[in-house]
């Protein structure tokens, strides 16, 4: 596919394909989206805003130029803000390509970073050179004054141009927790929201600290998604429940409120309010209990986002909904164009309880109380 | 401060608010960052002055401080990340920072285009950026049924014509329009706009328009701060006790 070199959320000529339960495809202009929706449906998308996570500065040890990419954090949901998981670079900067980065200095336990306004420590090692757990030194708010003012938006090569957290931040961004956008979310403007409403569409919000989507490394690539917190507000889970109580369909808005919901939901799929971790990879083995269709990017074969959809349509399906948008010029990366999947008959939700899933899914939702237990421990 | 007509409501209502207010150092913002802390309310205020920003966030326990100018496209995402993600969240935006254009006033004529620049950067397009950043956290609160308010600081000279306050006067009157409009497009969404004059305060700012005003004659910013949290708490919906307990229990993001 074309890689969308340009920061604009909403392109005019932006394109839609969509995917019914029956495998049928359609080609639609991306802003006509809400025209899709049934009355009744709940519409819910991810309101976490980005982070500027990526941070130059020094590796004090060896005086080495370093760049740090914050990916995770466990402590998120308990206003924990000192503590993250980073993936480190050695010199350069987001115009070479990640898989070409030079590696960090030999990090250890103990080595200072001095990142602008901000200063940091090695905790640990984890079993990777370019991956550490870092600890911020100072208040809180002079960590979140740091951040705001020396990071910049986690970026990749196919942009040229430096983006700024407004490239990045969806028009419903709230609490600033993902380190790279939830950009599913930019086909929403408020026009569109008010045009959901006007159809009889209800729109909800959960926040997931969307994690980072690229590392340039085949063995970190391999771990992705890591753990990314979670929460559901109570309007939200009310929303949901009845919704489903009244056989109204869920459509998530990216990757990232599938994983949420569908983690929430595990078991017996009813969703929760509250906050938890979510830890479930999501792929052709699961069978979803809460979503009944995703508006997404267009998304790679081979990353975690692209075996997600394996869990709405089969693989088949799937190679034949990438051709379509390879033949159709579809654009891809997070300012691309979207595709909007029914899942498929078959995996319709009456079958759910037959299926036996969640019993390889444990919930770890915390309800009402700080997820601390679980962490973000990176799935090994 | 506690003042003996406050109804139980109003305390309910503001206590636990997450509230940001710009220009918090001085006059007006500063009653206001004062009376909120003091009602239980969990504020983040800006200014551009770092060493008073820190003054006023020790003298105001539990307050978080934010060095920003909000005339400045490039400090408005930081503003809104720091106080978003120092608060959790935000159900109530204050935009008070005001500039006053040219000083000592001057006649439309003889006032330079950079003074009224400045107004407009500062009253108008500033208040509307920061407004628009935070539009996600302020319609998450009203859909989670906290309630959404944004309040701007708005004056007479919005509304009457005055000679020698053209660059304040167009930029607040700029203002009180747009209130009025995001107001209405932002009805379904739960989120209000109220446009709010204080009425002549003894404020720097006003020593700085009318330096032979007779303080006497004017009324205290504290007096005007407490007139606005009653507008506010009447615009809020009634809290109830399980959001009380949920504003409370939740430190960080959430």
């Amino acid at each position: 596919m074309i890689a969308a070199d340009h920061p604009i959320q909403r392109p005019p000529t932006a394109k839609l394909l969509t995917v019914d339960h029956e495998g049928r495809f359609a080609h639609l202009a991306r802003d006509h989206f809400a025209d899709l929706l049934r009355p009744g449906d709940l519409v819910v998308a991810n309101d976490a805003a980005t982070l500027p996570a990526s941070l130059h500065g020094v590796h004090e040890r060896t005086r080495e130029a370093i760049e740090v990419r914050l990916a995770g954090w466990r402590g998120v949901v308990a206003g924990d803000v000192a503590h993250f998981e980073a993936v480190v670079f050695g010199a350069g900067d987001y115009h070479t390509r990640t898989e070409h980065r030079a590696p960090p200095p030999t990090l250890v336990p103990g080595d200072r970073l001095s990142l602008g306004p901000l200063s940091a420590t090695v905790v640990t090692t984890l079993d990777h050179p370019r991956l550490v757990s870092l600890e911020f030194h100072g208040t809180a708010d002079e960590i979140w004054a740091g951040l705001a003012r020396h990071g910049r938006p986690i970026q990749y090569a196919h942009i040229a141009e430096p983006l700024a957290l407004w490239d990045v931040w969806t028009v419903v961004a709230g609490p600033p927790v993902a380190f790279e956008p939830p950009s599913a979310g930019f086909i929403l403007s408020w026009a569109t929201i008010e045009r959901l409403h006007q159809r009889g569409v209800s729109f909800a919000t959960i926040t997931l600290a969307s994690g980072i989507s690229s590392t340039g490394d085949d063995d970190l690539d391999r771990r992705l998604p890591l753990a990314e917190p979670y929460r559901i507000p109570e309007a939200t889970a009310i929303a949901i429940r009845s919704a489903r109580a009244e056989g109204r369909r869920i459509v998530a808005i990216g990757t990232s409120v599938v994983r949420a919901l569908e983690h929430a939901g595990a078991g017996d799929g009813i969703v929760r309010a509250g906050e938890g971790v979510a830890t479930n990879r999501i792929g052709s083995t699961s069978h979803l209990s809460v979503v009944d269709a995703i508006l997404t990017g267009t998304h790679e074969p081979g990353t975690s986002h692209h075996d997600l959809l394996t869990a709405f349509v089969n693989a088949e399906m799937l190679r034949h909904i990438d051709a379509e948008l390879d033949a159709h010029e579809y654009r891809t990366h997070e300012f691309g164009d979207s595709v909007f999947i029914e899942r498929a008959n078959g995996t319709a939700h009456p079958d759910r309880l037959r299926q036996g899933f969640g019993a390889s899914r444990q919930s770890s939702l915390v309800i009402g109380s700080r997820a601390t237990a679980e962490g973000c421990a990176l799935p090994k | 401060m506690s003042h003996p007509t406050d109804s139980p409501t109003r305390e309910q209502t503001l206590a636990g608010l997450r509230v940001l207010v710009t220009g918090g150092t001085s006059g007006l913002g500063l009653a206001l960052v004062r009376e909120l802390t003091a009602s239980g309310a969990r504020v983040a205020f800006v200014a551009r002055g770092r060493e008073r920003v820190e003054r006023v966030a020790r003298a105001n326990a539990g307050s978080h401080g934010i060095v920003g100018d909000v005339s400045s496209k490039t400090d408005i995402h930081p503003i809104a990340l720091q106080a978003v993600g120092e608060l959790g969240g935000l159900d109530l935006l204050i935009n008070n920072a005001s500039d006053l254009g040219p000083t000592p006033l001057a006649l439309l004529g003889d006032t330079d285009c950079e003074d009224l620049e400045r107004a407009l950067e500062t009253n108008l397009v500033g208040p509307f950026r920061l407004t628009k950043a935070l539009l996600g956290a302020l319609s998450a609160s009203a859909r989670e049924g906290r309630g959404a308010v944004v309040l701007n600081v708005s004056s007479d000279a919005a509304i009457n014509a005055y000679a020698t306050w053209g660059a304040y006067s167009a930029s607040k009157a700029a203002l009180h329009h747009l209130s009025r409009i995001w107001n209405e497009e932002l009805s379904t969404e739960g989120v209000r706009v109220l446009s709010v004059d204080p009425g002549d305060m003894d404020t720097p700012m006003h020593a700085l328009a009318v330096p032979d005003a007779d303080p006497a004659t004017l009324k205290r910013p504290e007096i005007a701060a407490h007139e606005i949290l009653e507008q506010i708490a009447a615009a809020l919906p009634q809290r109830s006790p399980s959001i009380q307990e949920a504003a409370t229990a939740t430190g960080g993001i959430g």
